[in-house]
């Protein structure tokens, strides 16, 4: 698709329609100062879900593993992956790991600092539902989505890396599909029930 | 050295009334004494050049249940110098309205503060003498001890459901 619309390099606007950007934009000279033209959603969308920054944070044994996905590798670094010492910082936070009670306070706190949007992968059973510890771990919170909102689960216990780059590419397919646009068909339907 | 000559050593020092029972067919030989003199035995281990205890290697807590009404500290001893164990129990009056307690050893050995910490916040004995007595592992404003028989865990948590 990229290739036909590098033909019109010799003009100085280039049109793109109805996709992502691709990173293969950069690789073909297309003239001198170009102009794109493109949707808000698609252009916003696209910078954030190839600069996910997590909080480099790690709170049981599926750490480990997100670890491992961090090193040369996996390499999270080619999707726009790595991690923020602070929650300032951070687009998405990785809980990779037991939610004890006692964790459970501090991780909200972490949530709530971190700037919107933001975005949560739940990594590992023990994060999605308790895992091992759901039926006697009096200690440990029975899922993360009860203290905070999750995007993904991560399915695993532990997850394998793979398994986590999956994760991404699925918070990637959700980011894509975002829109700021202002949902108007559904205030007019709103609009109109009202009215009957 | 050996079980025997240890607790002859406990008998003639700090006298045979101290000692409560002893287990000595068990792979682990232990002896029961009396925590009313737990802190004497302790200090004695600890100093007798020929026991030489330097080393307390854990200290565990037990349950037994309210249909026993009995609770049990163990102290596992190590003498580094000789390549000696020994094994102390004391037991405790599983009290309803009060917690059971016994006396701490911090005094001896630096290292029974966390596994007395510990054994408090497990099972809620509480450790007469100790500098710092908190809960270590569970927060602070926990309801409870997990490891009693008859616990039964909080139904929320700060506004989080417990139960799966
Ligand atoms: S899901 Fe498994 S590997 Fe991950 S933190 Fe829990 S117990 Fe550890």
């Amino acid at each position: 698709m990229m290739n036909d619309e590098s033909k019109l390099s010799s003009h100085s606007l280039l049109v793109i329609r109805n996709s992502t950007l691709e990173m293969s934009l950069l690789d073909t000279k297309f003239g001198q100062g170009g102009i794109i033209i493109t949707g808000v959603d698609e252009v916003i969308n696209w910078a954030r879900l190839s600069s996910l920054w997590p909080m480099g944070f790690g709170i049981a044994c599926c750490a480990i593993e997100m670890m491992s996905t961090y090193t040369s590798g996996y390499d999270l670094d080619r999707f726009g992956i790595f991690p923020r010492p602070s929650p300032r910082q951070s687009d998405v936070m990785i809980v990779a790991g037991t939610v004890t009670f006692k964790m459970a306070d501090r991780i909200k706190r972490l949530y709530e600092q971190m700037a919107e949007p933001r975005y949560v992968v739940s990594m590992g059973s023990c994060s999605n539902c308790g895992g091992p510890y759901w039926q006697h771990g009096y200690h440990v919170v029975k899922g993360v989505d009860r203290i905070i909102p999750v995007d993904v689960y991560v399915p695993g216990c532990p997850p394998r890396p793979e398994t986590l780059i999956g994760g991404f590419l699925k918070l990637q397919e959700k980011i894509r599909k975002e829109s700021l646009v202002e949902p108007k068909a559904i205030e007019k339907l709103m609009q109109k029930k009202t009215e009957v | 050295m050996q079980f025997e000559e240890i607790k002859n050593i406990i008998s003639d020092k700090i006298g045979s009334s101290a000692i409560i029972k002893e287990d000595a067919a068990q792979l682990q030989p232990q002896l029961t004494v009396d925590q009313k003199f737990l802190l004497s035995i302790c200090r004695e281990l600890h100093v007798n050049p020929s026991l030489y205890f330097d080393y307390l290697s854990c200290i565990t807590g037990i349950d037994n249940g309210p249909e026993k009404g009995t609770m049990e500290v163990i102290y596992h001893l190590y003498s580094i110098p000789f390549n000696h164990h020994f094994i102390l129990k004391v037991e405790l009056q599983r009290t309803i309205d009060a917690l059971p307690s016994a006396p701490s050893v911090t005094s001896i050995w630096k290292t029974a503060d966390w596994h007395e910490r510990e054994v408090y916040d497990m099972f809620g004995i509480k450790f007469e003498g100790h500098p710092d007595l908190r809960r270590i592992l569970l927060p602070a404003d926990w309801e409870g001890y997990p490891l009693r028989k008859d616990y039964k865990q909080q139904e929320y948590y700060h506004g989080i459901k417990v139960e799966y």
